[in-house]
């Protein structure tokens, strides 16, 4: 098997608090896997480990066989939980932040991006609204020629539309290369998307399986798996 | 698309497209969408999409032609079959149901002329 992320006895502490606690879990290239679970159970601080923001305590990660570093931060294209571009920017400005900061940054298909969510490239930042801010936000990310790319929360908070749009995007830029880490808490409307899906409780995995066995094995769809993990 | 059964997606798109096919929305021969296409369509990951033709083609509702497509089957018996067990699977549940809610064949007779009448 091919795996694009190896995660081995991982731990994470803050002070006497564990957050993340001896995970183990390997991820296949080319496959869009949902990490799910509470508030509280680790998502984040896995995330950033995998984007290089937080160091483990204990264990080990491997990004394309790599330990979190410069290389794999090359590699992996990120979607934090919130807006990370300045407010004065219009839609070009961030563009062309974005082509500066980021070797593999495709102008182009920016652009593409842009009109396929109806954004128009003049706007302000500080005059968008939170799904627009959203959708601009992940065409950057999906913008970059990236073999990994973690999407934290890419849907919370935005109206059908654009939670539409944000679908069909994730869909249409998913090919065999790259994989795909999306975490969310809105299991019903992002299932059907995901082929793996790790759950994730008080900072262990508790079930890390193929997304249709576990509905074939437990005759329910993940979003009721999920209510009666955590509910 | 929201899936809503006990089941997996893959086989609930299985039957989306069976439905198609029977109702002759997909006619005989004819081209179905792309995975690519369908997948944007229900929001379904693309290898789910991929893995319900597979099966499809492995029951033989369609066929895949390389680097044109997948295709619904030119057979048309084998879709006259198809929609005859179909049909007989929603009587046969429906009959298990109403005999589970305790009715005779003769009333079940009664209730669906009765709705014939109201649809008419």
């Amino acid at each position: 098997m091919d795996y694009i992320i190896e995660i081995k006895e991982l731990s994470k502490q803050y002070f006497n608090k564990k957050a993340l606690n001896n995970i183990s879990i390997n991820i296949e290239k080319g496959k869009i896997i949902g990490i799910l679970g509470p508030n509280g159970s680790g998502k984040t601080t896995l995330i950033k480990i995998i984007t290089g923001i937080l160091r483990q305590s204990k264990g080990e990660i491997k990004i394309d066989g790599k330990t979190p570093g410069v290389y794999t931060k090359s590699i992996v294209s990120y979607l934090p939980d919130r807006n990370f571009l300045y407010p004065w920017m219009n839609i070009k400005d961030a563009i062309a932040f974005y082509k500066d900061f980021y070797k593999d940054f495709d102008e182009k298909k920016a652009y593409e991006l842009l009109d396929f969510m109806k954004l128009n490239s003049k706007s302000k930042i500080s005059s968008l609204s939170k799904g627009m801010t959203e959708k601009l936000n992940l065409a950057l990310v999906l913008s970059r020629k990236a073999k990994v790319y973690v999407l934290d929360e890419p849907i919370a908070g935005v109206d059908p539309v654009a939670r539409d749009q944000i679908l069909n995007a994730i869909i249409e830029n998913y090919n065999k290369d790259s994989t795909m880490i999306i975490t969310t808490h809105l299991v019903r409307d992002m299932e059907s998307i995901f082929e793996d899906i790790i759950f994730l409780k008080e900072g262990e995995v508790f079930l890390a399986r193929n997304a249709e066995e576990l509905r074939e094995e437990r005759k329910m769809q993940i979003d009721d798996l999920y209510k009666e993990i955590f509910g | 698309m929201m899936f809503n059964d006990h089941l997996p997606i893959y086989t609930q798109i299985m039957d989306i497209i069976k439905q198609r096919i029977v109702s002759g929305a997909l006619r005989e021969g004819e081209k179905l969408p792309s995975v690519r296409d369908l997948s944007t369509e229900l929001k379904v990951n693309p290898n789910t999409i991929q893995r319900s033709y597979q099966e499809l083609e492995r029951e033989g509702f369609v066929f895949t032609q390389r680097g044109m497509g997948t295709f619904v089957t030119e057979d048309k018996e084998y879709i006259a079959k198809l929609k005859d067990y179909m049909a007989t699977t929603l009587v046969k549940n429906f009959m298990i149901e109403m005999k589970a809610l305790g009715f005779e064949v003769k009333q079940v007779i009664e209730l669906i002329n009765q709705q014939i009448k109201e649809e008419q």
